[in-house]
């Protein structure tokens, strides 16, 4: 189990922020309350007849007024039930629209989060605060909201009526309300820890199994399954011991609240006996006031039950306003696109000159490195001291020995990451002050591994331009040689994939990552490894379509085959975050260094 | 359900206690409104202050005594419905573990991990609510009933018309309720699918700036889980009232009946009172038993979905008395055919192969072409759907499976590290394996000149997915482990498609020189990976097209030439 789950808690402050989500639905928790305070004081009322209906029978023996009051009971159980269903209902949606707006607010924060921000998070963690944490707010608020309102009601209402009708007993009733008070406190600490720990153990479990289920594979082949076991099972009995004791304190409150409550009702069974005795009260009051020693316990213990739910509820909520507090990608660019102008594709940048005008440049897809250091953390340095340039339509590859840097390159280019120290130049600007909208939407990346979604291919492949045409889908399918395939397909274009496109090869997929960086049309181009998981044949194919869909694009190219860097304009070979060698590859074999000694690898075979 | 109870076995103890004490507690509950109306019936009446007293006092230590067996029977109702839910969310995993990939395809990963962790918790909190509510709500209104028709009998009839009129109304709003939380489940998989989606995909999703059509798809989502639930919450809202206004109706029956009996004097005004506190008490207990019933209902589905894989039998089974030893690392494939589950397209037609034991056998071929799913037939990762592989002389379907995954390492095409240390890592292949062995095994596989750069060495972490390493340096690592296994048959999906060529060009020189008594099987899409080996294999459409050694395939095969020509086109001159 993880330490840094168990934080400290500041249930004041969540359960603030979480009060003020309701101002989005201010017209139902108004209302709601509204019509919860007239519900709940009406059925006060009902208990309170009971006192004189009584009486009316043993004293007075008036069959009129006996009548009445029944059917002022009658009348006040219609209101009561119409009341507390409308503010019952009320509370109810509000809660579901609150949750709705909070998942609504994750959603899109998670949108604008740093790509940082991923990597450094376990997925199961990140998913079990998005999912777990978000369902238990919703039951809990769901069943909590209302409940606490009327109870808090009942309470009030019911003890002023108490008051009224003997001070001496109310009194009574007070002192075991603070003895059930004091009851509830100490279980609920220890409920709430408990159920922190549940939670965390919970999002352990859920770590390790993603993991385990992910590398199936793997387990599979090296017969890890029984070690496998092994660890479950410790978490397992973790879990366990957890949610036991967690539901153990939960529950406990009940009968402890409930069984008070009648040491109370005895009490006041004994003391108002007394009272009637001395003819300071009469037994109609009494048996009102029994029914009232319930009224005012029983939502008391309610509300304890609910107590503990919601504080695991609280705790989620904690971790979920964790998430919405976290910094988003931030974008201070001021420099933007501007459309009808004279670079590519139409297009410039607008720059603005600080005294209020702007200068357009037009979009060109220069790129250059100007003494680039850059680090994932401040104490290792992967790149250093880069320089390099790509003029528009240039194809610039990059090699070197794995971990060399090449891949970090491009997660500075789109600004996925800044880099420390230097200067990162698009068209002469510096790439720092280009909105990253208008930076990433001049450009495409192909990653290693790829990513596709639930829908059909047809909407994967659009996923590079959403305004394409059905013609233009076919087209760029065609370009990165997917469309023989795609067409081989149960229905084509509109084979719907499954999550992240399982159901495709390997190669497959990279085709259609690539269809779909092609029908972006982009300035700048960058290829990570895409072709190394396809076969070389198939690569040759997508080659000659990449060389037509590269004509007049910068490309950036990283990769591990030769074949692939062998047309590039420049070849930057990287080492330890290093540029050691540049140049095209006439050049760079007749150095006979580095680059030599990599292709030579082949040439010593043979 | 039935098919759950067995695991309750070894909690069993707890799971019959709990409900004793339950009722324990519900009798000490029922005495005391009785108790109380010899209060007003008896002490007031005679005015026996000391009688009043000690009726009070028993009342206090009925309801002690019930506090402590209510204490305990929580708890032990939380140990028998927790370990309940561990035991069966252990064998759940152990037959997950035993599934083959035809099972694991069929549920997602995302729908296993929810009934390992949601469902078997939900199973847990239902499992101990049931044995109080389930025991607490029917013995209370039994005795409760027992106890009015004590006092007055013929008054009790007036729950012969409140407890039917209660029973249909919860009848017909639950019967309405629960296909609306079955759909409700199914939007919250939905939701929590798309978020899945784009947490693992942000990168594609940023540079392509999808993010607000992302954020339309998810609002479509979001907004059907909440219409769902609105409509859920407005029948289970409507509950309440109807419980309250049939409540307080008996209430009013019961008074009016009643009151007139107590004028007559044929009742006391005490048993009045109590009566209408066990009113309260018995339509309580069906409100708990329709809540619990709301439980179970959540509960259902869970139990449905946990079953459901208790019943999957895994597709790959074992013979008995299976093969314990490997004779050698030959293999042989006759008439071999496969098609994946479900799907009747061939996608290995006709395969007829020997493969000698520690010869070195390259396979190329286009995407597609299922290489892969070729030798995946070798460990039994799926099992041919026609003819026969034989491993050392004997059918893979005789060997045990751990016999056969010792023997045979596979280093995969999607390599996956797990997070821990390059230590931890290392030993899936051996767990037995020493620090020297480890080092030995990660020399071999070229990825020493790395690891020993690190300052804690072996135990360096891996994160995640091993997304600290680079794409060669998580190949180098995988097949270090798999050389731990000292196997005798090593298969290599292509595994150095990340690695350069100066490297791959050792790993392949370590093949072919030191493990020469390891029938390497590798497949690639660099020639130049295979082209030193024994013979090539080339596949086409899962068929074999030719076979044979790299000079004579240049000759034969059109599709090995064009391929080998050109990789030949990025080497010098």
């Amino acid at each position: 189990m993880k330490e840094k789950q168990l934080k400290p808690k500041d249930p004041k402050k969540t359960f603030l922020r979480l009060f003020s989500y309701f101002k989005y639905n201010i017209v139902l928790f108004f209302g709601g309350i509204f019509f919860i305070i007239v519900g709940s004081s009406a059925e006060i009322g009902i208990n309170g007849m009971i006192s004189p209906v009584i009486d009316a029978l043993i004293g007075d023996n008036d069959s009129g007024l006996f009548v009445k009051y029944l059917l002022i009971m009658v009348a006040l159980v219609v209101i009561s039930s119409i009341f507390q269903y409308i503010g019952n209902l009320s509370m109810a949606k509000l809660a579901q629209k609150t949750v709705y707006k909070i998942r609504e607010d994750m959603f899109s924060h998670m949108e604008k989060l740093p790509v940082s921000y991923f990597d450094k998070h376990s997925h199961g963690e990140l998913m079990s605060t998005f999912t777990n944490d978000v369902d238990m707010l919703n039951q809990s608020l769901e069943q909590s909201a209302s409940q606490i309102l009327i109870s808090f009601v009942t309470v009030v209402g019911t003890f002023t009526v108490m008051i009224i009708l003997s001070p001496i007993l109310t009194a009574v009733v007070a002192a075991m309300l603070v003895v059930m008070i004091y009851s509830i406190r100490f279980v609920s600490k220890r409920s709430a820890k408990n159920y922190r720990m549940q939670q965390a153990a919970l999002g352990d479990m859920n770590g390790y199994t993603e993991e385990m289920m992910s590398g199936q594979k793997v387990v599979k082949v090296f017969n890890y399954e029984d070690r496998a076991i092994d660890t479950f099972s410790k978490k397992n009995e973790e879990l366990r011991n957890a949610s036991t004791l967690a539901s153990t304190y939960g529950v406990m409150l009940m009968p402890i609240m409930g069984n008070l409550s009648f040491v109370m009702y005895a009490i006041i069974s004994m003391l108002g006996a007394y009272l009637v005795m001395i003819n300071q009260l009469s037994i109609g009051n009494i048996a009102s006031f029994l029914l009232y020693t319930r009224t005012v316990s029983r939502p008391i213990t309610m509300v304890s039950n609910q107590l503990n739910s919601l504080f695991a509820a609280l705790a989620g909520a904690e971790r979920i306003f964790n998430v919405l507090d976290e910094k988003i990608e931030t974008d201070e660019g001021d420099v933007t696109l501007l459309k009808d102008c004279t670079g590519k594709k139409a297009l410039c940048w607008m720059v603005p000159k600080g005294d209020g005008d702007y200068e357009k440049v037009p979009l060109k897809g220069f790129i250059e490195f100007k003494d680039v250091n850059f680090g994932y953390s401040p104490e290792k340095r992967v790149l250093n001291k880069i320089i390099l340039y790509a003029k528009p339509g240039q194809k610039i590859a990059f090699v070197g020995s794995t971990g060399a840097g090449k891949t970090t390159v491009t997660n500075l280019i789109n600004r996925f990451y800044e880099i420390n120290e230097g200067e990162i130049l698009y068209d002469g600007i510096d790439i720092k002050r280009i909105n990253k909208h208008d930076l990433r939407s001049t450009m495409s990346i192909v990653l290693q591994d790829v990513h596709l979604f639930e829908g059909t291919v047809k909407e994967n492949i659009r996923y590079g331009r959403l305004d394409a045409t059905d013609d233009e889908v076919v087209e760029a399918a065609k370009l990165a040689n997917a469309h023989y395939f795609i067409k081989h397909l149960p229905d084509g274009y509109d084979t719907v994939l499954s999550s992240d496109g399982q159901n495709l090869s390997q190669g497959e997929r990279q085709l259609l990552s690539i269809a779909r960086a092609a029908i972006a049309d982009p300035i700048i181009l960058i290829l990570d490894e895409a072709t190394s998981s396809v076969d070389t044949r198939t690569e040759k194919l997508i080659a000659e379509g990449m060389d037509k869909l590269m004509a007049g694009r910068t490309t950036f190219v990283i990769a591990h085959r030769l074949s692939t860097v062998r047309n590039a304009n420049a070849i930057m070979v990287i080492e330890h975050g290093e540029i050691i060698e540049r140049g095209d590859h006439d050049e760079l074999m007749a150095q006979k260094g580095r680059y030599y000694a990599l292709n030579a690898g082949t040439a010593e075979l043979s | 359900m039935k098919k759950l109870l067995p695991f309750m076995k070894k909690y069993i103890k707890f799971a019959v206690l709990s409900p004793i004490l339950m009722i324990l507690e519900v009798i000490a509950d029922i005495a005391i409104p009785y108790l109380m109306s010899r209060i007003v019936d008896v002490g007031i009446a005679n005015r026996d202050i000391e009688y009043v007293i000690k009726i009070g006092l028993i009342m206090i230590a009925a309801a002690l005594l019930a506090m402590i067996s209510g204490v305990i029977s929580s708890h032990y109702g939380a140990r028998a419905g927790f370990g309940f839910a561990s035991e069966v969310r252990l064998k759940l995993y152990k037959k997950i573990q035993g599934f083959s990939f035809a099972n694991l395809d069929k549920f997602t990963v995302a729908s296993l991990i929810t009934r390992l962790t949601n469902d078997c918790n939900t199973l847990g909190q239902v499992t101990m609510m049931s044995l109080r509510m389930a025991v607490r709500a029917p013995f209370m209104m039994i005795f409760a009933l027992l106890m009015t028709i004590r006092i007055n009998a013929s008054l009790t009839k007036v729950f012969a018309v409140s407890i039917p009129v209660l029973v249909i109304a919860l009848i017909i709003i639950l019967s309405k309720a629960r296909p609306l939380f079955l759909k409700f489940q199914t939007r919250v998989d939905r939701v929590n699918a798309i978020i899945r989606e784009n947490l693992t995909a942000i990168r594609v999703v940023k540079s392509f700036n999808r993010q607000s059509h992302e954020e339309k798809r998810f609002k479509e989502r979001n907004d059907s889980l909440m219409l769902t639930a609105l409509k859920a919450i407005t029948l289970i809202v409507f509950l309440m009232p109807v419980l309250n206004i049939i409540i307080y109706s008996t209430i009013i029956a019961v008074l009016w009946f009643g009151g007139k009996q107590v004028v007559a004097g044929s009742m006391g005004s005490g048993e009045l009172i109590s009566f209408i506190t066990y009113i309260t008490q018995i339509l309580m207990s069906f409100m708990m038993m329709s809540f619990f019933f709301m439980q179970l209902l959540r509960a259902s589905a869970s139990v449905t979905r946990i079953a459901e894989i208790i019943d999957t039998e895994s597709e790959i089974k074992e013979v008995k008395n299976p093969v314990k030893e490997l004779a050698d690392g030959s293999v042989t494939f006759k008439n071999v055919c496969f098609c994946y589950p479900g799907s009747t397209e061939k996608t290995l037609k006709n395969i007829n192969l020997h493969i000698n034991s520690g010869e070195v056998l390259g396979i190329i071929g286009s995407t597609g072409s299922s290489k892969s799913t070729l030798v995946q037939l070798i460990t039994r990762l799926y099992d041919a759907t026609e003819g026969s592989v034989i491993v050392g002389n004997v059918d893979v379907k005789h060997y045990s499976i751990k016999t056969l995954r010792d023997n045979v390492a596979f280093v995969l095409q999607n390599n996956t590290l797990f997070s821990g240390t390059i230590r931890d890592n290392m030993k899936w292949g051996n767990e037995n394996a020493n620090d020297e062995d480890i080092i030995r095994a990660l020399k071999l596989a070229q990825a020493w000149e790395f690891v020993s750069t690190y300052e804690d060495g072996l135990d360096h972490k891996v994160e995640q997915g091993g997304d600290n390493f680079s794409g060669g340096q998580k190949q180098r690592l995988t097949i270090a482990r798999a050389l731990l296994k000292s196997p005798k048959i090593i298969i290599l999906d292509d595994s150095t498609s990340a690695v350069d060529m100066a490297t791959d060009a050792k790993i392949q020189r370590v093949f072919k020189e030191e493990l020469n008594d390891v029938t390497t099987i590798i497949i690639a899409q660099r020639v130049s990976s295979i082209q030193h080996a024994d013979r090539i294999l080339v596949m086409n459409e899962g068929e074999i097209e030719s076979i044979g050694k790299h000079e004579e395939l240049l000759v034969s095969s059109p599709v090995y030439r064009e391929i080998y020509e050109s990789q030949q086109k990025g080497v010098g001159v």
